[in-house]
Order: C-alpha cells, then structure tokens, then sequence
C-alpha cells in the first residue's frame, strides 16, 4: 500500500510583483481557475503521483474584523502552493524542481525571499507549512490505481453493455464468472499494490497507540482542567462577536467563475483565529484528535457523515494566528455546505468557532453551522478564489473511486455467493 | 407560530391552490414603461388572496428584482432579498452550469429572461371559456398605459397530464400551517410554512433573509406585517415567496420515438417510459404506496405512501428514474428514528453498510410547491410515433415556490436532476430533463440504467435532448400588503 502525503510551499508575495504573478497564474488556464494539464509553466500532468494540486493567494479579505490596532491587520500576503500526492512529498518536491524549474522559478520571483541563484529544492522546502490535521478520503488508494480501476468498470461495463441480452438470464455467480473470464482474456491489466513502506507502517502503529496513551496520561489534569475550561469557553461563547454579513456579490461573482466546471471542486478559505492562547490551545487539541481520526478512522471512503471529500487540510499561518483550509470536494458548493449543516455541524463547530466571528455556537459543538444561512455567508466570506486548480481524475467523484475499488476488489475475490454476486454485479 | 386567518388573506394563493378547476390561464411577462400608471394598476389589482377558496377568476402577481427597481424600491430595501433573486436566474454562468443551462438550453437561446427580463409577471386563472372576459377586466386603462407586454404565455388543459401524456403533479409538500409536526429523523411530507413562505420559521427553525423596515423611516411600512423575530421591524418579506418559473419545451415525437426505438422483447414502450418517470402513466408509483408518511393523506396513500427504502435495489423504479431524482424521499438519517447510541454511531459515521447509504441528503431541506401549467397540443404516444405527426408545439411553464432559491430549487436542479452522479451513479442525468452535455474529460451523461434481479444492469445509452429550457425567471410572489407597499407613490 502506498500511502499519500502532502505538500505546501507558502511564501509572502512582493506587494509591486502581485499584478505579474496573477497575470502568470492565467496563463495556466484553460478555464477560468481549471488548470492546463498541460500548461508550459508547470505542467501538471507530467507528475503521474500527483492527485490534486493549486497555487492560491491568500487574498484574506476579512482582516478588518480583527480588533483595532491588532499587526495582523497588516499581514501578509501569501502565495499557497500546494497537493497531495502519493509516496514521499519530498520526493515529488525534488522531481517538480527538477521537471519544472523554470516555470517554478517564475512564479516564485514574485515572492519575497526568492534570490536569483536560489537553489529551488531547498527554498521550496525551507518555504514549506505542515499542515495541523490532513485527511485522506482513501488512505493507499493511488492515482495509478484510480485510473486502472476505471479502465476496469469501463470494460466491464460495456462488456455487460455488449452481452445484455445473455446475462440478463443468468444467476449472479454465472454472470460474474463470464466477466471473469472476459477480464482474464481481454481485460486491462491491473497493477498489484506496492509494499508499505516499513518506515511509514511503524509510524502509523505508534502514533495509532502513543496518541491514545498520551491522552490517557493526561487525563487526570483534563479532567481537572474541565470546570475551567467550561467556564471560559461559556463566558467567550456569550461574548464573542459574531461578524457573519453577506458577501459582496462581486467577491461571490468571483468565486462562483470558477465553480462547478468538473464534478469535483476545490475550496480554499483563510481567517485569523480569535485572539489569545484559550482559543490556541483549544484548537491544537482539536486538531490532534482530529488527525488522528482521519488517520486511523476515517481512512476509508468517509469523514463522519460526509463521503463527498477528497482531501482537505488545515494549515497555521502567521505564528498560528491565521489558518488556511483548503478542500477537495463533489457537487457544487450549496451541496458541500448543506452536507455539513446536516450532517457535521458538530465537527466544524469544534474547530471553526475559534475563527473571529463565526456564528454563535454552544459548548463548542451546539449552534454554530446549524445556524444556516449566517454560517454559510461566513464561510463564502472567508473563502478566497484559487487560481489555478488541478485534479488528476476529472469526472470521477469520491463514489466512483470507491465504486470502482470495489468493482476491482470483487473481481479478484476467490468465491462469492449468489448474494455477494448480485450486489458486486450491481456496481457496474 | 401558527399562520392566523390575517396571514390567509395577505398569503397569494397559489401557496395554497395550483387552481386546477380554473382551467383557463396565460401568463403576462411585462415590462413597466409608466412607473405611476403600474403603480396605480397594482395598488388596485384585484390580486386573489389564500383566504378566497372558491374564486371564479384568479390574478396572481409576482415581480422580479428588475420590476422591484423600476418602481422605485431604494436598494437599501432590495438589499434585503436573498443574492440569488437580486441576481437572477440567468445572471451568473457559473448559475446557468449548475442548473444545466448550456447547449440548446443556454440562456442565449432563451426568447425570454435573459436578454428581455420581465419586470412582472401576472398570472391568469379561469374557468372554461371566462379568461378573455377576466382578462379585460384585469387589463385596466392603468394596466394598458403601465406596462408594455413582453410575452403573452398561453397554456392549455391537458387534464392533470404532463405532454408527454403522464399524470403530473401528483406529490407535493404539504405545509404545516399548524406548525405541528414533531422532529423525526425520518422521511416527512409535512414541511415547514418557512419553507414556503418568508417571515415564518423553517426547517431549521430560522427564518429566511428577507427586508426588514423600519416603520418610522420607510414611508408606508407601518401597514407591513410585524417581524415575527423583530418586534420594532416590519416585514416585507412575510406571506411572500419565490417563485421560479422556467418555460420547457418538451420533443414529445422525440421522446416517443426514441423510447419506442429502444423498448426490446421484455420491455414494452410504455414500461421503458414509465422506468424513466418512476410512475406508470396514470401515476401509481412504480414502488407501490403502502406505508402512513407524515404529512401524506390517508386516501392517497396507494399514490404517496412510499419511500425508496422500499425499492434499495432499484428493481422496481430505477434509481435514476425522474421522480427518484426530483424528491429521493430521504430522512434526516439513513435507518430513519432509533435509540441514542445508534444514532451517535451513525452521527459519527464510523461504520456504514453500502456504498450509496448517506449519499442523498434529507430531502426536507429541499423541497418545492410546483405550480406549473401545459402548453401546445397533447399528442398520444401512437400519434407521437407517427411519423406524419405534426409538431405540437408543447411544454411545461415550470412553476415552483420556495423561500430559499438556492437551497431549494437551484438544489434539486443541481444536484439531484441535473447532476451525473446523482445516488452514485455513473453517467446518467435526468432521463426526461437532462441536457446531455458531456462533462470535462468526456464522462458522458446521455444514458440510463435499468436494475435487474440478478444484479445487472441494462442501459438504455445515447439519450437525446428531450426537453430544451426556452426561457426563465426569478420572481417575488408578495404577501399583498407588500405588493401595496411596493405599489406606493413614490
């Protein structure tokens, strides 16, 4: 099994080369925010591991919610550079700088920090952000195989397509035993998975155990830390200010120009986190329980309810002051949004109502994205429009990955019953 | 909160009534060219109201943001209409890919609202043979000299049919006037009056953005009904909705001829049709109704009391099928009510059973009061067939109500009509509805996939455009104080 990792160059845009870099990042195009596949400047689809990729400004538009005086006002401008991609990030880095210099090189002179001599591999890394909680919609689950395992459910698809009128007849097990023998005759090939890497295996084993250890460990201080932590957190939830106003329809406009082209979208947003440490920590614990999940519950198909996800993560900027999410998701954005109202209100409040002024929300996981309609002009007000995005699978949802894992997994299954059959002969 | 007798007569009503005795109608899209002439028509039109349930002849009239601007409304006040509204149906491309507006269908194409967007739109109802008469007397010297019309929409009775000849309008919400449903996790055809209606409480017991005024500022709001949830404000919103109109040119030949092409052996024509709709012809669902749903009447059970949990493998009505799409009839949570742990595991997620559980999302958020009308001849599938059948020329003047556009319409358009991946399907869009427009990287959309009992699925492939959108519009159907208030001389 080959695990997924990910990457993130970040650095701060000269404010007199924005213009240029913007002009830079159209060219990647080949619809409005859909990048080129192709496109001369970094030529995504030269990189066969990589899954979803874009580069983004960190255009934070919300800055004035923050309190008078507060430097953050005055932060930054980012330039986000950033995908997920199968094996070792470090490696993928190394080979975009060695496939993709020039084009790299390019863009990133409009950032601050960029000398001209600079060996590329090393600034990307020293510019690089981890992130505070990553998910996975299928933990192993290659590009490579994503294709082969399409080819398969085209093939078998139309083989039953073309034989309809046979198999229409037959018992379940008879018909998958005719796509068997089709697939072994004239099917495509299809690549048995790659060892674990034995590094990556034992990291997973001791963060699965240490994680939980450590929380046991400090369970009697949590459980004594508590009443405090209640009493805050009730006294900040009454008093903290919500600022969730509709967005300007230019800024919506904007977003909405380059949506809903591919079944899938990206999504990108930025905020600054409520002032203080309360609020820090309180998140930093989040995100711990939450990478966990995702790494060792969540790995299969789903986070929680919600299936539609690709792979989403959270990044501090700005000394932890900031935070940049950015996803991967199916159907259009009113569909994302509604799927997380009804079905993880709860989760988003846990880590979002530490954003400056997320609708209200009670003990953390009350309120809050149950709150629709403020809930959702805050998240279009913090979302910032991605300027190039790529996915490598265009056309296929999270459903059609795990459709055709299955289709592949059944295929290859020694025996069936007729009931197993019938549900395996469903899917295709 | 309960709606009173007051609100009965400030609601329009077609929140209550399709007017289906009143068998007469035309649409008038219009243009204001006098600002005081239409406003003096409005202020004295004799607008049907929700409380008259026996009228002979029926006016209902709705406005579009454009209409709100061209009588003066200060846009301080329009500000407070949902951005959809203000932006119109054709306003925005990224709106036009989701609701599948591309192709035949662009708004290019549209003889009406895109380039000429009605300001209003004044609908007709009558009883057989009385519409010219109750046309003459709604089209006062006021009307004559206050608007210029765009379009005059005709329509005609097919007879509770749709014109490719299936019984039509068979499910609709039905509103808790009373506002006495109780939460339930699962499937409820009992929907919220918020729902429907500005000013009220909605499914998630919030109410919907809309204008608030200020009675001391805004001339005239003092004889606005109160916010329910403001009691200093007055509600412009309240007793009013959305309403989406979109006008459907249906090939009824192509659609015959195409299904009749395709039906082989074991499916006859009618059974492959009655597949794509998800009812038979004379609209008895393909799952049988037997089940007591909230908010179905008992005597339509047999019509209504179903769910899809009834049919998990789509052997009787395809999981693609249109009436499948347009209300999946899904809880709030798969496996509807159950104790506290359970509900927690499947509130966590952790472990789910198939691949399409949890897909569709609870169906009570996106639901819709469909009020449209026929137009052109209805042609029988025999006479469709033939190929010396004259074109008739027919189609549906799609007509919805709802009090958010996004969540509601522009949702089961989106992503239960229109999309490919509807329920995880492959490659499939609403059989009758669909554009047919391949997606990026080619994944087609053009076919349709039948279920059979040892697991396979037949696929009916190379589905044609059946129905083509000719033009559309977002409107605000006012409570009729508002309409007054929006009438006022300014």
């Amino acid at each position: 099994m080959t695990p997924q990792s990910n990457f993130m160059v970040l650095a701060p845009i000269l404010a007199e080369r924005e213009h240029d870099l913007r002009a830079l990042l159209a060219t990647m195009t080949a619809a409005p925010g859909m990048a080129e596949p192709n496109n001369s400047l970094f030529p995504f689809a030269r990189f066969p591991r990589v899954h979803v990729a874009r580069f983004v400004i960190l255009d934070d538009a919300t800055l004035d919610d923050l309190p008078p005086g507060d430097p953050l006002r005055h932060a930054l401008l980012w330039l986000a550079f950033l995908g997920d991609c199968d094996g070792d990030a470090n490696a993928q880095l190394a080979e975009f700088a060695a496939t993709a210099g020039d084009g790299l090189r390019q863009i990133f002179q409009c950032c601050a920090g960029f000398p001209a001599g600079v060996d590329l591999l090393q600034w990307m890394r020293a510019n690089s952000a981890a992130p505070a909680a990553q998910y996975v919609n299928w933990v192993g689950r290659t590009v490579r195989q994503i294709h082969e395992e399409q080819a398969l459910h085209d093939a078998l698809q139309s083989f039953v397509q073309r034989e309809v009128a046979v198999l229409a007849d037959l018992p379940p097990r008879a018909v998958r035993d005719r796509l068997i023998g089709f697939h072994a005759k004239d099917g495509p090939a299809v690549t048995p998975p790659a060892p674990t890497p034995i590094g990556w295996w034992f990291a997973d084993l001791a963060n699965l155990i240490l994680f939980p250890v450590v929380l046991l460990l400090l369970l009697p201080f949590l459980l004594i830390g508590a009443p405090l932590f209640i009493l805050t957190l009730r006294r900040l939830e009454k008093t903290d200010a919500v600022i969730a106003p509709r967005p300007d329809a230019s800024h919506v406009t904007a977003l909405s120009r380059i949506e809903d082209y591919d079944v899938t979208n990206q999504f990108s947003a930025f905020g600054s986190i409520k002032p203080g440490l309360f609020r820090l920590w309180t998140l930093v614990f989040i995100f711990r329980v939450l990478d966990y999940s995702t790494r060792h519950i969540y790995a299969r198909g789903r986070l929680a309810r919600v299936g539609t996800i690709h792979f989403a993560r959270w990044v501090f900027t700005d000394n932890r002051r900031r935070l940049f999410f950015a996803s991967n998701y199916d159907g259009s954005l009113d569909s994302y949004m509604d799927d997380f109202i009804n079905k993880v209100a709860y989760g988003l409040n846990l880590v979002f109502s530490n954003g400056i002024g997320y609708p209200r929300t009670s003990f953390l996981v009350n309120g809050g994205a149950s709150r629709e309609i403020e809930f959702k002009y805050y998240l279009r007000r913090h979302e910032v429009p991605t300027q190039v995005w790529y996915k490598a699978y265009p056309g296929l949802t999270t459903a059609d990955l795990a459709r055709n894992t299955m289709i592949r997994e059944g295929l290859q299954r020694l025996h069936m019953t007729d009931a197993q059959a019938r549900a395996w002969l469903a899917l295709i | 909160m309960q709606v009173t007798s007051s609100d009965f007569d400030d609601i329009q009503g077609l929140l209550r009534s399709g007017y289906a005795n009143l068998t007469e109608a035309s649409f008038l899209l219009l243009r204001i060219v006098d600002r005081a002439a239409a406003c003096t028509w409005l202020a004295e039109a004799p607008v049907t109201s929700a409380a008259e349930r026996d009228a002979a002849a029926v006016l209902q009239v709705a406005i579009s943001a454009t209409g709100m601007r061209a009588l003066g409304l200060e846009e301080s006040i329009l500000a407070g209409f949902s951005a959809e509204f203000l932006s119109g149906i054709a306003g925005d491309e990224g709106r036009s890919r989701r609701l599948g507006d591309l192709a035949a269908s662009a708004t290019s194409n549209w003889h009406w609202g895109f380039q000429q967007v009605p300001d209003l739109l004044a609908m007709l109802y009558a009883k057989p043979s009385g519409l010219t008469t109750w046309r003459n007397r709604v089209a006062t010297e006021a009307f004559r000299k206050g608007f210029e019309i765009l379009q005059d929409l005709p329509t005609s009775d097919m007879r509770g049919h749709e014109p490719f000849g299936f019984a039509d309008g068979i499910s609709q919400p039905e509103i808790d006037w009373q506002a006495r449903r109780l939460p339930d996790l699962g499937y409820s055809n009992l929907i919220s009056v918020g729902e429907f209606l500005l000013g009220y409480k909605n499914e998630y017991g919030l109410y919907t953005d809309r204008p608030l005024l200020d009675p001391t500022a805004d001339l005239g709001a003092d004889k606005l009904p109160p916010a329910e949830d403001d009691a200093s404000r007055r509600d412009l919103g309240r007793n009013g909705s959305y309403l989406v109109m979109r006008e459907l040119r249906q090939d009824v030949r192509r659609f015959w001829r195409f299904v009749s092409a395709q039906a082989t052996g074991n499916t006859s024509v009618v059974r492959l049709a009655e597949a794509m709709v998800g009812r038979h012809v004379t609209g008895e669902p393909l799952v049988p109704g037997t089940r007591q749903i909230c908010g179905i009447d008992p005597t339509d059970i047999a019509r209504n009391g179903f769910t899809f949990d009834d049919d998990k493998n789509g052997l009787r009505c395809p999981f693609g099928a249109h009436i499948r799409r347009a209300n999946p009839r899904t809880g709030d949570m798969p496996g509807g009510q159950q104790g506290l742990i359970e509900r927690l595991i499947r509130m966590l997620g952790v472990f789910h059973s198939d691949l399409q559980e949890d897909l569709v999302a609870a169906s009570r958020f996106h639901r819709i009061i469909r009020r449209g009308r026929e137009f052109g001849r209805l042609l029988s599938p025999d006479q469709a067939i033939d190929p010396a059948a004259p074109d008739p020329a027919s189609g549906l003047h799609f007509i919805c109500l709802n009090a958010n556009i996004s969540r509601q319409f522009e949702f089961v358009q989106n992503a239960w009509l229109m999309s490919a991946k509807f329920d995880g399907l492959g490659n499939e869009s609403d059989p009758l509805l669909g554009n047919r427009e391949p997606r990026p990287a080619g994944t087609p959309t053009d076919s349709f996939g039948m279920s059979l009992p040892n697991g396979v699925t037949r696929r009916v492939c190379g589905l044609p455009q059946f129905v083509t959108v000719a033009g559309g519009g977002y409107f605000f159907l006012p409570g009729l104080r508002a309409l007054r208030f929006m009438a006022r001389a300014s």
